[in-house]
């Protein structure tokens, strides 16, 4: 016993001199950050996950970008022009762009990249529709032609939201969009570093130095994208409470999405800030199934619109009003083409005698209306239990049915009747900058089967929308969106729920000069001390 | 041998269940991986492309049929071999387990020891209080406490992450002390109330008495006559506990970020990663299969009555 309690002792001495020792020495200017998700799949174009859209934006660049004030900037792009019939346009490389294996950035790769691009994009395949060639001119210059012309074609290069057209190596674009691109060759400011990538659990990007930035200075995804740190790490720490004892710490510099409970906390700690940096933020969306009853009827839509009170979800979800807005355009409110809507339905009370009278007129008698409640998602689900609970009051029979989010995204293309494994609603939301245009807006699109899960049939709206691609002054754009915020007010292809923000935590004391983006976080620029 | 080869069919059974159970569970990778914006039609591509449109049975021999070739496949979400995912992820849960194990097995036996020495004393009570906590703190309010006190407040050890061993023993040590200290308060519990109930049992056996009135020294009473004899079943209970370690402490992994299988499983089974969960439930049942063979050898090493 002696013998092993001497042991035992020296055993503990060891441990504690080597506890004691030293961290590894910090590398130099390591950006270490916490993502809201887990980076799983590398292709931008195959999944339209946000994860993946940032991981592009870090390693890909993009012919086109748009500025702080949504305006479309040449990126990889040195020059271009526009035939005077605006069906043809012409664009010219920037000299010195390269891949990340070294190889240098041709015409033919940007031809490839666009090609397998608009199979997957909504705006993307609009183009394609209208293509009658996507030519090499030479090793720097390639040719779109159109058959007719299209007003949003340099926007759709440059938007910001998923899909992204970005440009990556032929050998890599030519793989079909079923299957998924094993690399991360691009040539934008930073390397993926594929030797550390660990799915689920750390993301490693170091400096691209051979990367040519623009002269002009950085303005949200246009300008010069200038990586001042030399590496950045992204750190999946699925617990909050975790990630913001290790902010305060200083073990990370970055929380992109720490969650509301923490946020006073995050605010007293010395050396962190917090702010928004992501402005256009997300809109919450209630989806209605349009095929089957009672939301086949439109009455029965027009009651769910007039039961959701904004205010009350945001309260509920979001807390603080700092970070939410109520905003009854179905176009982000703050955005270039925010609407008006005509209706107006009073106190709570006047809300829920509407609703009951609306689905009365829709033919509802009690049936079970299944609403899909994602409980791996405190943000849906909390709207998921508001929703439930304003149907409840309007005397609707609804059939909570709690699932994670992984089930609910098996069930939900199922198009046949509740009681056979269908739905009639589910809770999800979609990005500002997805909300503030009428062809990436995820709920207005109503092409009936071509459309996202609840598949709303609407001729009006789908002629809009196209009439919305030849628009090419904002007055035009405007007049069009606000044509179709009446028409959605009518046949109300889904319900937002309003409109909110996300803050960042960060250490102040370490980084600074944050670019403040529309609708993704973007690390270069930072000034890392 | 023959008992190896037993183990070959619930190996078997548990593959085939397992494959059908992820079938028939609601979920559908190809969506997961289609993303928030994707259409029906998207999806639908994908699952073709995945091979998840195909009946159930053509999807299970594949599935053998690359098993069989020591290939456990790859991941749908990430597309990297399972075994690399895999290999990412075992130092940790090894590392965790390990030292876990070592640390409850050189607090928990002198305590259980000690308690049913001596029995109805201050030793016992304060064991069995112990005991009692462990069991009742959950492990993440014991690790929130710990990150509080010494990562926050003192400084002495980090908040999360894992340093592989490769970076010196120092700083894997250091990440390491407070997982280590969480997890190992049930262990503790559970090992020394084992101890202590096996060891009351032979104390009271009529060899003891006799060794006692024979003048037999305290310590080699309670080591070689009594603890070799009350063994077996806190042997049961260790081998029990590292099984555990190993197939995942995912509540522990999580507080202190640690990227170990717990948590790729965990993440897989969200995701409906399917070769990811299929490889890891069957590396699983294989680790069980195996240490209960070898808890099985140490039963007759400490007990030559046993055999089988």
């Amino acid at each position: 016993m002696k013998h092993l309690i001497t042991k035992l002792a020296l055993a503990l001495t060891v441990a504690g001199l080597l506890a004691a020792a030293p961290a590894q020495a910090a590398e130099k200017k390591v950006i270490r950050s916490v993502m809201h998700a887990a980076l799983t799949n590398l292709d931008p174009i195959q999944t339209t996950a946000d994860i993946t859209l940032y991981h592009g934006m870090m390693v890909y660049d993009t012919l086109f970008s748009w500025d702080k004030d949504l305006v479309v900037k040449p990126q990889m792009v040195d020059t271009y022009s526009i035939s005077k019939d605006k069906r043809t346009y012409t664009f010219k490389l920037r000299s010195g762009l390269k891949w990340h294996d070294g190889q240098p950035v041709k015409a033919e790769d940007c031809v490839a990249s666009i090609k397998r691009w608009w199979v997957r994009d909504n705006v993307g395949q609009r183009i394609a529709e209208l293509a009658t060639s996507l030519t090499v001119v030479d090793d720097s210059t390639f040719k779109l032609m159109l058959s007719e012309p299209f007003g949003y074609t340099l926007d759709a290069l440059a938007k910001t939201g998923s899909n992204v057209a970005f440009m990556m190596p032929k050998r890599l674009a030519e793989i079909g969009t079923q299957d998924q691109i094993r690399e991360a060759i691009g040539s934008g400011p930073f390397k993926f570093v594929r030797e550390e990538w660990v799915p689920g659990s750390k993301t490693v990007y170091v400096k691209n130095e051979a990367y040519v930035p623009r002269q002009e200075p950085s303005s949200a995804a246009a300008g010069g994208k200038i990586a001042r740190a030399d590496r950045v790490e992204w750190i999946v720490m699925p617990d909050q409470q975790t990630a913001q004892a290790a902010l305060i710490n200083g073990e990370i510099d970055y929380i992109e999405a720490p969650q509301a409970d923490f946020i006073p906390m995050l605010r007293q700690a010395k050396g962190t800030t917090v702010k928004t940096i992501v402005t256009y933020g997300n809109q919450g969306i209630i989806r209605l199934n349009h095929l089957q009853p009672p939301f086949d009827n439109v009455k029965a839509r027009q009651g769910m619109l007039a039961l959701v009170n904004q205010e009350t979800y945001l309260r509920a979800i979001i807390g603080d009003a700092a970070f939410y807005k109520v905003c009854p355009s179905i176009f982000l409110c703050g955005s270039s083409l925010e609407t008006k809507s005509g209706l107006s339905y009073g106190d709570d009370k006047s809300r829920i005698q509407t609703a009951k009278r609306l689905f009365q007129e829709a033919g509802y008698k009690g049936e079970p209306i299944v609403l899909l409640n994602p409980t791996d998602s405190a943000l849906s689900s909390g709207a998921a239990l508001v929703t439930a609970q304003l149907m409840r009051e309007a005397g609707l029979n609804v059939d909570v049915k709690s699932m994670d989010w992984g089930a609910i995204v098996a069930r939900r293309p199922n198009k046949g009747k509740p009681s056979e494994g269908g739905w009639n609603i589910f809770i999800s939301n979609q990005s500002g900058m997805s909300a503030s245009n009428p062809l990436t807006n995820l709920g207005l699109a109503a092409n009936c089967e071509k459309a996202w899960f609840g598949w709303p049939c609407d001729s009006k709206i789908e002629a809009l929308r196209k009439d919305f691609t030849k628009a090419e002054t904002l007055p035009e754009r405007r007049k069009i969106a606000q044509a179709l915020q009446d028409r959605a007010d009518e046949t109300v292809p889904y319900v937002s729920f309003g409109q909110w923000t996300q803050p960042t935590a960060y250490r102040s004391d370490k980084l600074s000069d944050i670019l403040v983006l529309p609708n993704f976080t973007a690390f270069w620029n930072i000034v890392v001390k | 041998m023959r008992r190896l080869l037993a183990t070959l069919p619930v190996v078997v059974l548990v593959a085939l269940f397992v494959f059908l159970l992820l079938r028939l569970a609601p979920g559908d990778p190809a969506a997961v991986i289609a993303g928030e914006h994707a259409t029906s039609i998207d999806i639908e591509r994908i699952r073709a492309m995945l091979g998840l449109d195909r009946p159930l049975h053509e999807q299970f021999l594949l599935w053998a049929g690359t098993l069989l070739k020591g290939d456990l496949g790859n991941s749908i979400m990430s597309n990297m071999p399972i075994a690399k995912l895999i290999g990412q992820r075992i130092e940790p849960t090894l590392s965790i387990a390990a030292l876990t194990m070592f640390v409850s097995v050189l607090i928990a036996l002198p305590m259980g020891i000690a308690a049913a020495w001596g029995t109805r004393t201050w030793v016992d009570r304060t064991t069995m209080v112990f005991a009692i906590l462990g069991f009742s703190l959950p492990v993440f309010l014991v690790g929130y406490a710990l990150i509080y006190v010494f990562a926050i407040k003192l400084g002495w050890f980090p908040v999360q992450g894992y340093r592989p061993l490769a970076q010196g023993i120092g700083p894997w040590l250091r990440g390491l002390v407070l997982p280590t200290v969480a997890l190992s308060f049930t262990y503790v519990a559970l090992l020394a109330r084992t101890t202590r109930a096996s060891m009351l049992e032979v104390l009271a056996e009529d060899y003891i008495r006799t060794a006692q009135a024979k003048g037999v020294h305290t310590r080699g009473l309670l080591f070689k006559h009594a603890f070799s004899n009350a063994a077996v079943p806190v042997v049961t209970v260790v081998g029990i506990g590292v099984t555990l370690l190993i197939s995942g402490v995912v509540i522990t992994e999580t507080v202190f970020n640690i990227p170990g299988l717990g948590r790729l499983t965990v993440d897989a089974i969200l995701s409906r990663d399917y070769p990811i969960i299929q490889a890891l439930i069957l590396i699983f049942a294989g680790v069980y299969v195996v240490l209960n063979l070898v808890i099985d050898l140490i039963y007759v090493f400490l007990d030559p009555r046993i055999e089988y």
